[in-house]
């Protein structure tokens, strides 16, 4: 029997992303549902429904304040039952804002919240910027986790910022923690001595877990966004937070990471690290040595885990150290050869799968010193830039957050389907050795990451062995024993699956490089003979 | 006088949200003061009148 297309248009009902998403997860758990998507009925939404055949004519006269429910059914018999599920799902979702009594404008949010001093802007990034200026107007601090802002409305904002003495974090500013105060996609940490301005989400939070877990804590962790240190922007937001920071009396030690700066604004930047009295840790990610801005007083760590360690021993007044793999050289080169002896032949390759974009660039930073060379949608040269990111070729880190991937959905660290989806098609790809990923914890993500991906990991195992191979997959966890989803319950869920779980995606990284060559990268590692 | 830049970091945060309610929720279980703003498109997404209410609102 041929699928049944069904779309219901309902007008003026406004709901967000993360609640659409939720209620289409559970319509698609519906028996007889085949496909279904409940979006806002914007230009770029009606596009999606078209690409993914559950466009009707009527959906074309819809505004974006209207909401579509397009469902595609097995059987025509199922209609009644699913659209009575549905649109019970969207009264409880109205039933539960209109008990909180929400102001409808922010003129009238400010007049019940008296003293606001910031905006948390993620309206769709279309407008944003209004918004954000608007909380600008009003002398709030913003944090604008939106993105889709252009460049030029990001630079009106911040010179706007700026003339006033407010900070705007931002566009797509994932995470940012103030006072203690987590803000986006951000862990349980400690208050303490170490202060953060990064143009990386999943960077502060890698940092700032490793950081959180090895006993110290964080002042305050600002997001600049990632086009901050781009001469067009010219560092605006990383120099506010540099003179924050250090004039904060809370704060000892001072850390920044970023993308490498425009040449210009790595001039300006040089200059203000120079006059800083406190210490300043630095990494550029993917900086060449040679390429380093000189004549600062900081000391530049090559990994994300690095900045932290390097960090914490600046605290405590320690020898700054630096460790290829923290675990001991027998646990590792055990751990790595029980995966690649079942091997096959034409297995080769690493994949990583991964949800966070600084995390991502580190892993193809790492990888492409030790297995070269490595491709990715969002390569550190053009030549390693991947032609087509829907089918992986050679060693490949794939940033699967990128808006080629999350268009019209929610981020990967809120909805995994499609890590579930990839990590399958790499298995049914024979050259594919070791599959790579990173899970990310706290505030704003999945309740159970780790638990989303087993289904997956057992299949693509399962592929590998049916073909006389083996699977190897290796992960890291960015977040800290206390974040809610449970550290060790994650971990524990992993390697159940056979899955080494590393203390750093840059460890995560070596241990898949050293999987993939069958072991032949320990002398690089460790020295001595293979 | 201090600048506004310090007192952000001096200050206990007190937010306005504007977009995900599960950010909104997210603060209030912490304790944090926050308001959510029942955010919807302005002039029903259509992007000519945004501009003609921007406008509006400069006079």
């Amino acid at each position: 029997m041929s699928n049944v297309i069904r779309n219901i248009i309902l007008g003026n009902r406004y709901f967000d992303s993360l609640k659409l998403m939720r209620v289409s997860s559970k319509i698609a758990g519906l028996e007889g549902v085949d496909k279904v998507s409940v979006v806002m009925a914007t230009d770029l939404n009606k596009q999606i429904l078209k690409e993914v055949g559950l466009f009707t004519s009527d959906i074309e006269r819809a505004k974006p304040d209207d909401l579509v429910v397009a469902v595609s059914l097995k059987d025509a018999g199922d209609v009644d039952s699913v659209l009575d599920f549905v649109n019970s799902e969207l009264d409880r979702t109205s039933q539960a804002r209109s008990e909180q009594m929400s102001p409808k404008t922010l003129e009238s949010a400010l007049s019940m919240l008296q003293g606001a001093n910031l905006a948390l802007i993620s309206v769709p990034g279309n407008y944003a910027k209004r918004e954000a200026k608007k909380a600008l107007e009003h002398g709030l601090h913003v944090l604008l986790f939106s993105d889709n802002v252009s460049i030029e409305e990001e630079l009106e904002l911040k010179t706007l910022a700026k003339s006033k003495g407010l900070l705007v974090m931002g566009p797509g500013c994932g995470t940012s923690i103030i006072n203690n105060v987590p803000l986006g996609f951000a862990n349980v940490l400690k208050r303490g001595p170490i202060g953060m301005v990064a143009a990386a989400g999943t960077g502060i939070q890698e940092v700032s877990c490793l950081i959180g877990n090895a006993g110290s804590g964080i002042s305050h962790a600002i997001g600049t966004g990632g086009r901050d240190l781009s001469d067009a922007i010219g560092g605006i937001t990383m120099m506010q937070g540099i003179e924050l920071l250090e004039a904060d009396s809370g704060t000892e030690v001072i850390v920044l990471f970023s993308k490498p700066p425009g040449e210009i604004t790595a001039k300006k930047l040089t200059g203000l690290i120079a006059d800083c009295k406190k210490p300043v840790v630095v990494n550029f990610i993917g900086i060449e040595s040679d390429q380093e801005v000189e004549g600062g007083q900081w000391i530049s760590a090559s990994t994300l885990e690095d900045v932290a360690m390097a960090a914490i021993a600046l605290v405590n007044k320690r020898e700054v150290e630096q460790a290829v793999f923290t675990l001991e050289k027998d646990e590792i080169v055990a751990t790595a050869e029980k995966e690649w002896h079942n091997f096959n032949q034409e297995q080769q390759y690493v994949r990583g799968l991964y949800a966070g974009g600084t995390v991502c660039s580190e892993a193809t930073l790492i990888l492409s010193d030790l297995v070269s060379p490595v491709y990715s949608n969002v390569p550190p040269r053009p030549e390693l830039k991947m032609l087509d990111t829907k089918t992986s070729h050679g060693h490949v880190c794939l940033d699967m957050g990128e808006e080629e991937f999350t268009v019209g959905r929610a981020h990967l660290m809120i909805d995994p389907t499609l890590r579930q989806n990839r990590i399958i098609q790499e298995a049914e790809d024979p050259k594919t050795a070791v599959i790579l990923l990173d899970i990310e914890l706290g505030y704003g993500s999945h309740s159970d990451p780790a638990g989303a991906l087993v289904p997956s990991i057992r299949e693509a195992k399962k592929i590998c062995v049916d073909r006389g191979g083996h699977l190897a997959v290796v992960a890291s966890i960015l977040g800290t024993y206390e974040d809610f989803q449970g550290y060790e319950d994650q971990r524990a869920t992993l390697e159940q699956e056979g899955v080494p779980v590393m203390p750093s995606n840059a460890q995560a990284a070596r241990l898949a490089a050293l999987i993939a060559s069958r072991g032949k990268l320990a002398t690089t590692f460790f020295g001595g003979d293979e | 006088m201090m600048s506004n830049e310090k007192l952000l970091i001096d200050q206990e945060l007190k937010i306005i949200n504007i977009g995900l309610d599960s950010f909104y929720q997210d603060l209030k279980d912490l304790g944090v003061e926050v308001v959510h703003v029942d955010w919807h498109p302005p002039a029903d997404g259509d992007s000519k009148m945004i501009d003609i209410l921007d406008k509006l609102e400069l006079l």
